[in-house]
């Protein structure tokens, strides 16, 4: 009896991936990273393939590498495959082609996702495998949980037969990331699929020097043509031989696929063609139409590539006669998308060649729907068979958003729901992405889905915001499979829970509440108070559908319970006991065994806690009496402030709502341009605790600001006769040198930007005398604080900024005067990476323009719907853009040719005006040194009186040089990213700009890790670090990039860790933007993929500097001109021992409890090398200085 | 020249015992303890606190990780299974066992009565021939009354005592009102023998960072005669066995403690100094010291100075510090 097992479609399909191969490449992308995650788990857990051997697997730089790789393998003879989606796909396309045309056996697995254009989506759709059509990769599509492990194994089968590659794909998300109840097809079905003859034949035509012969050969105009079409029988049979294999695999496991799958009424009319997992909607819909004699059907698309028309024609009823193809995916500028133009094609060619199936050529029509995951629901269904009913059905259509600029959408009924629904049980929660809901959740489908005659699916969506992200998880329960790819609907949960309070104010949640449903809060509030607490609309809600309403204080049952702040098995227990679905007695049996198989022994405390907190649970539990009227006053609080500009109260206000859905095509920008600061908007208010400034205490010393991952603390100097209409709690002290003009320096919080990290309260060496444990910074609960602050800061807000001309840049407390032009980002408590960044806006920000790498910098950074990059009073403020992940050197050296080029065209029109501009303005601009802020704001000057002067002509030459005299100002490109791209994916890039000698920094936000995608390895990752695809350790050290681009000579390049030694980050920075020619910053920055509590975020930089592990130094290449050796040593040999940091970090310290012994042996690996490595570069630094001058080079020359 | 002692029922070729330390945790050097004379050999502590960090780092890494983000539930890659410090301990004590003739004593050391005394169990099935608890507590309520603090060791014996047959010792420091009292109120709660003293590490102030910190000092011979003074009294007044611990630096340190009325004898900051040859000189230095003597066996000269058989007890009382002031100059 094959075993139901619960699981999601990554792991359906990585399961038949793992034991049919032998050699499996991987790069981390959404949503396909969970593939790779498993294979490699399971091949460090020894586990084998089916022929008795463990796969190895292995990361590569890229998604490019990991195609040459199984390029390679294939061409030696091993069973190979890969995992991937989007950009991914798209790097692997010219070994595609290759290994196609090669006739190499393989599966690719797709979870299929958008592609970046006027953004980037994570989401699903199939924009990226629609790219890959014409590779002669054969593609086969998966629709549900279940089918991504069947068809993996029919695909699989299929390619040892004939020799061509598939690309099997399914949903991103939708399929990859939902959870549902699956037959596991068992080894000996697998087996029975595996043809072994096939695979010996597979290996006998590997290269070997044992048997040589040559491929990858040049061909010319003689032969090349001929040779593209020796393949074609192959195609031609592959739709049988697919077919076959579906029937093979109905024999063995009973479930029937085809090429092309119809279901519906046997005499439709209309019928909707589509692949992917709408089909499983669509398949719902038509159900429910047929039940109600409606002639409606869907052919559901599987083998997509090779088309076979034949095949088609075949499962379409002689019936029809309207049919809508519908893409997920869109071609702009085409006569429709790919799907359409084949079945349109594929029914016009069979007609005109005398087809007789249907007495008239049936109308097709196109459209769209679900790009980047938007829902595709019954109603859409519907909506779209109801077009089909016109007399004149639109083509090209969208279906699922509201398009008001070329009225492209149908209208849907947003309340349609289908049969399938009957006898379903569903059930939502808010929850907070730390809090454990989603998991809770995972575990209890795993609990409701074990139960014979019982299907069980989970659904979860997620924030893009790392600190405070809010997840929404849709269950549904039902005794027959469940097929709806969509969302639980507006009135249609039976049960909703809501694990935060605060999420009242803010989520309309009871929208989804059924009628009679029920309601869990978890709430400090007593069963007498809590009515009050609710937002009106919430009361009436619960009044008119007739609701239950429950409560507990699931904070104050963890705690009690000795859980902390963990409340999932709390949550998850109230939900068994009041929602039904289970008898709680054997609901509750089955959540402790749950525990005891997730913790064993491995911490029977654990284990002992989380018991005593679901035992205590019940009685904590209490239901409300649901007054007959509304009381409230309160309301869910607007999105954004009503001074919030045009733009942000119309599009960012409804995103941050969670309207988004709503909003129609016009208002959204065509190109993917949007305005920065506007994080400044979204008061999110997530922090518990916020710091208190004691200005008795404080010395100004600039830290706190200085460490701020969120920007929420800042600093300003302001004379005392602006404290005028100060609210009585402003706080300020005098500004130590300021006396004489009066001045007044002051420490304020954001207290709804303010995460409550600690990182100030750490950093703040104000320590009150008589009371060692006192400094002037201290957390305290943000509720009573947080109207006064909100005032406080607003006042603050008003202060004029300091004037960037009286800044002394070098020091540390005048230097975080300057106003921070990156603010409220969206990153986690205590990140490592943003204090950097706000630095560099701090110090350049009105005159920097950014390439920023695809990784967390770029979430943070520009996720909408806000961004923290913000402008000056004068309208000035970083610029950023975000090409790709591996492009992003090249992307920011672009910035700089044209910048360079705009100004050269300036300096050109300048000398040409000359006489009417005058010609000692003229030279003055052309001639500006700029090496400081008051020579930039000269020169800024000195461009807005030219250009007053220009307005006033009239000339073509006036109108060109206006366009471009700005960029006579200096400009400042920073090139942004993580470690995978600057180490891994993009170094390639890297090094080549670096070799350019063109003025540009490079910022490299090392963290160690893919920090954005779960933490997989990167080649920054240390030597003994547990990482995602390193799961045993990672054997080799960490590539050393300064010392590689020291080796340029022309490089400046820094090594920094704020939290070490802030001041010299500070003046790492400054020399970095100050060297015309190409800088490096390389910035340790501590992340949770480290396994550490992140209010540690300091202690760790200091034990990594102070261990030898993370160097200071800095490498100037002007110093040889000076007499002075380039390279400086900023930190002290050695003071602690490695294992003194190692052992603070569970990335290094679970490596001891998996692999003690590889633990030791990295260890001691590291220790020599950190050791050594400081030797190394003191000795560099010591080297004779005409020696090290000899070998520097001055910069390269522009071009 | 018989040395042998009974120590906790076990019969020992001599009164020699390294007690807890990081000598225990390489099978080499615990061999050359051994081979040098050891009679048993007393594991480093497995340390509550220690538990309870692990099983909050276990506890972070399984359910912790997850921040909702749709690209990433998780950062470090999770193992079906970890090698907990229980089960490293658990597999130290078996190789000891393997390796070692000697008997074995597991040492437990924490102050709550949690669910970390239930490792006792494992331990004895580990083969432990017994189990020292070692209970450091530092009473920093001023709330907290005399009675309730021992009452917090007597709880935690009886849990212990609860989960395993092996004899028990209990491992303590000298600070109680009535040390005897409390000792009788242990041997009431199922100790089978008392170690005493827990040293006092005492923390120290940083004058740069003013911060607390922690200072270790090992022992120095002095501190032993705080143990062969209360082991002579308690000597005669209790059926525990008795071990004296601390300031055990060279055999004269060992034939007072045995003629005050020890059982045993632990060596740790000597042996941490000077490597387990010491064992070696210490028994041949007893041995000839008893030759001299002429005493037959460790058991014949065991108590014979203690308070209840020496010329002169009252030393052991008041007389002692009347004696100490008289003869101080001035």
């Amino acid at each position: 009896m094959p075993a139901m097992v619960t699981m999601d479609g990554n792991e359906a399909a990585a399961r038949i991936a793992y034991k049919t191969n032998e050699v499996i490449a991987i790069y981390p992308i959404t949503p396909a990273s969970p593939m790779g995650e498993l294979s490699e788990s399971w091949s460090t857990q020894a586990q084998p393939n089916l022929w008795g051997t463990v796969p190895e697997v292995i990361e590569l730089q890229s998604e490019a590498g990991a195609a040459g790789t199984i390029h390679g393998a294939l061409q030696s003879g091993a069973l190979s495959t890969t995992f991937t989606a989007s950009q991914g796909l798209l790097l692997m396309i010219p070994n595609m082609y290759k290994i196609a045309g090669e006739l190499s056996p393989m599966v690719l697995h797709v979870a299929a996702r958008s592609l970046a254009t006027q953004g980037l989506s994570i989401f699903g759709d199939h924009s990226d495998v629609m790219s890959v059509r014409g590779t002669g990769f054969a593609m086969l599509a998966s629709n549900s949980v279940q089918e991504a492990m069947d068809l993996a194994l029919i695909a699989q089968s299929a390619t040892l037969a004939s020799r061509i590659p598939f690309l099997h794909f399914f949903d991103g998300f939708r399929t990859s990331h939902e959870l549902n109840k699956v037959e596991v097809l068992e080894d000996s079905v697998i087996r029975s699929m595996i043809d072994d003859e096939l695979v010996i034949a597979h290996r006998n035509r590997a290269l070997t020097p044992d048997k040589p012969v040559i491929r990858g050969t040049s061909q010319n105009p003689d032969v090349y043509f001929q040779g593209r079409e020796t393949v074609n029988p192959l195609y031609t049979d592959l739709p049988q031989l697919v077919e076959d294999k579906m029937n093979e695999l109905a024999q063995l496991c009973g479930r029937q696929y085809h090429l092309f799958d119809y279901a519906g009424s046997a005499q439709a009319t209309r019928i909707i063609i589509l692949m992917g997992s709408g089909a499983e909607t669509v398949s719902e819909t038509v159900d429910h139409l047929v039940a109600r004699n409606e002639e409606v059907g869907v052919v559901l698309v599987r083998l997509y590539r090779p088309f076979s028309v034949e095949h088609l024609i075949q499962t379409l009823p002689e019936t029809v006669s309207r049919i809508a193809v519908l893409d997920r995916s869109k071609e702009p500028g085409a006569g429709g998308e790919p799907l359409y133009k084949d079945v349109l094609a594929g029914i016009a060619e069979y007609i005109s060649a005398g087809g007789k199936r249907f007495s008239t050529m049936p109308r097709v029509v196109g459209g769209r729907y679900g790009l980047g995951s938007k829902e595709f629901t019954p109603g859409m269904v519907r909506a779209v068979f109801d077009n089909l009913a016109q007399g004149e059905p639109r083509n090209h259509f969208t279906i699922g958003i509201h398009d008001d600029l070329s009225h492209t959408s149908l209208e849907w009924d947003s309340s349609a729901q289908n049969d399938a629904m009957q006898g379903a049980k569903q059930y939502v929660f808010y929850g907070l992405g730390s809090d454990g809901t989603v998991s809770a959740n995972k575990n209890t489908l795993k609990i409701l889905g074990e139960r014979d005659g019982q299907y069980a699916q989970g659904y979860f969506v997620y924030d893009s915001k790392k600190a405070g992200a809010v997840t929404v998880s849709h269950l549904r329960v039902n005794t027959r499979p469940i097929q709806s790819t969509y969302l639980v609907a507006d009135n249609e949960a039976q049960f909703v829970g809501c694990h935060q309070t605060v999420f009242i104010e803010r989520y309309p949640m009871l929208d989804k509440a059924a009628s009679g449903a029920v309601f869990l809060l978890n709430t400090a509030s007593s069963t007498e108070d809590v009515w009050h607490t609710l937002p009106r609309s919430m009361q009436q809600q619960l009044i008119d559908k007739g609701m239950r309403f429950f409560v507990i204080d699931a904070y104050d049952v963890a705690s009690q319970s000795g859980m902390g702040k963990r409340i999932n098995t709390i949550m998850q227990t109230c939900f068994f006991a009041i929602s039904g679905v289970l008898p709680p007695e054997i609901a509750i049996a089955q959540i402790k065994q749950e525990v005891e198989k997730a913790y064993g022994r491995k911490g029977r405390k654990l284990v002992q806690m989380n018991f005593k907190a679901i035992d205590t649970t019940i009685a904590n539990l209490y239901e409300v009496s649901i007054p007959n009227v509304v009381s409230s006053e309160s309301e869910i609080r607007p999105a954004v402030p009503s001074m919030a500009p045009e733009f942000v109260q119309l599009v960012t206000a409804e995103m941050i709502a969670e309207r988004g859905d709503k909003l129609p095509v016009s208002l959204l920008p065509n190109d993917g341009t949007y305005p920065t600061g506007t994080a400044a908007w979204e008061k999110r208010g997530i922090a518990s605790e916020i710091p208190v400034w004691d200005a008795e205490l404080c010395i100004a010393c600039g830290k706190c600001p200085f460490v701020c991952p969120h920007t929420a603390i800042r600093s300003k100097v302001f004379p005392a006769d602006l404290l005028v209409n100060a609210p009585a709690t402003f706080k300020h002290m005098p500004l130590k040198g300021g006396e004489a003009e009066n001045l007044r320096i002051s420490y304020q919080v954001a207290p709804e930007d303010c995460t409550g990290c600690n990182l100030c309260v750490d950093v703040c060496p104000a320590r009150d005398k008589s009371d060692a444990s006192r400094f002037a910074l201290e957390l305290r609960p943000l509720e009573p604080l947080r109207e006064q602050e909100a005032e406080n800061w607003d006042f603050f807000l008003q202060l004029p900024e300091s004037n960037r001309l009286d800044i002394r840049w070098s020091r540390m407390p005048e230097a975080m005067l300057a106003q921070p032009l990156f603010e409220f980002s969206s990153a986690c408590l205590g990140c490592g990476e943003t204090p950097y960044i706000r630095l560099a806006t701090q110090l350049f920000g009105d005159r920097m323009v950014i390439a920023n790498a695809t990784g967390c910098s770029s979430i943070y950074g520009g996720n909408l719907p806000t961004t923290p990059y913000s402008k000056n009073t004068d309208g000035r403020g970083p610029a950023w853009s975000n090409s790709l992940f591996e492009d992003n050197a090249e992307f920011g050296l672009g910035f700089r040719m044209a910048y360079d080029q705009h100004a050269e065209y300036a300096n050109v029109l300048l000398a040409s005006m000359s006489s009417v501009l005058g010609e000692g303005a003229v030279s003055a601009i052309i001639d500006a040194k700029q090496t400081n802020e008051a020579d930039i704001h000269e020169q800024r000057e000195r461009i807005g009186a030219v250009k007053s002067t220009l307005s006033a002509l009239n000339s073509e030459q006036a109108r060109q040089l206006l366009s471009v005299i700005d960029y006579a100002a200096k400009k400042s490109v920073w090139i942004i990213g993580g470690d995978g791209w600057a180490y891994d994916i993009g170094f390639g890039g890297l090094d080549h700009v670096l070799a350019t000698g063109r003025n540009v920094n490079f910022l490299v936000l090392d963290t160690e890790v893919y920090s954005n995608t779960g933490g997989q390895k990167s080649k920054a990752t240390p030597r003994g670090a547990v990482a995602k695809f390193a799961a045993a350790g990672k054997a080799v050290g960490k590539k050393d990039l300064g010392m590689i681009a020291m080796a340029y000579e022309h490089v400046y390049v820094a090594s920094v860790a704020f939290g070490a030694k802030d001041v010299h980050t500070l003046r790492a920075f400054r020399e970095a933007e100050s060297w015309d020619g190409p800088s490096l910053i390389i910035a340790y920055s501590p992340c949770i993929a480290h396994g550490v509590d992140l209010s540690h975020n300091l202690r760790q930089q200091k034990l990594a500097v102070n261990s030898g592990y993370w160097p200071l130094y800095r490498f100037d290449p002007r110093l040889p001109d000076k007499g002075k050796n380039p390279l400086q040593v900023d930190y002290r040999e050695p003071s602690i021992k490695l294992d003194d940091y190692y052992k603070t970090e569970a990335r290094f310290s679970i490596l001891r409890r998996s692999h003690p012994d590889k633990a030791t042996q990295y260890l001691d690996a590291e220790q020599q090398a950190v050791i050594a490595r400081y030797h190394r570069l003191k000795q560099l630094e010591a080297l004779p200085v005409e020696q090290a001058a000899k070998q520097t080079k001055p910069a390269a020359e522009k071009s | 020249m018989d040395l042998s002692t009974e120590y906790l029922g076990l019969k020992l070729n001599n009164p020699l015992v390294p007690s807890a330390s990081p000598l225990g945790r390489n099978l080499d050097t615990a061999k050359q303890l051994e081979d040098n004379g050891a009679s048993a050999l007393v594991m480093y502590s497995l340390f509550e606190e220690e538990i309870r960090l692990e099983e909050q780092e276990l506890e972070r890494l399984m359910s912790g990780q997850s921040l909702g983000i749709g690209e990433a539930d998780s950062y470090l890659p999770v193992q079906d299974s970890y090698l907990s410090i229980i089960d490293l301990y658990l597999e130290q004590l078996a190789a000891l066992k393997n390796t070692l003739d000697i008997p074995v004593i597991a040492s437990l050391n924490g102050v709550s009565n949690g669910g970390w005394v239930e490792y006792a169990g494992d331990i004895e099935s580990a083969g432990a021939n017994a189990l020292e608890l070692n209970i450091y507590y530092v009473p920093v309520d001023i709330n907290e009354s005399g009675e309730a603090v021992e009452s917090r060791y007597v709880n935690i014996l009886k849990s212990v005592r609860e989960q395993v047959k092996i004899p028990i010792t209990c491992k303590i420091n000298s600070q109680f009102s009535s040390l005897g009292h409390f000792i009788k109120r242990l041997e009431d709660a199922g100790a089978n023998g008392v170690s005493i003293f827990n040293r006092f590490y005492q923390p120290s102030i940083n004058i740069e960072s003013l911060e607390v910190q922690p200072t270790l000092h090992l022992s120095k011979p002095e501190e032993m005669l705080l143990r062969m003074h209360w082991i002579a009294i308690l000597r005669g007044n209790t059926g525990l066995s008795l071990a004296a611990t601390g300031g055990v630096h060279d055999a004269t340190a060992v034939i007072k403690l045995l003629l005050a009325g020890a059982d045993i004898t632990h060596m740790c900051s000597a042996l941490l100094m000077q490597g387990p040859k010491l064992i070696k000189t210490v028994l041949e230095d007893v041995a000839s010291w008893m030759e001299e003597n002429e005493y037959d066996s460790v058991s014949q000269l065991k108590g014979s100075v203690s308070r209840g058989t020496a010329m002169n007890p009252e030393a052991y009382g008041r007389l002692n510090y009347l004696e100490v002031m008289r003869s101080m100059p001035g």
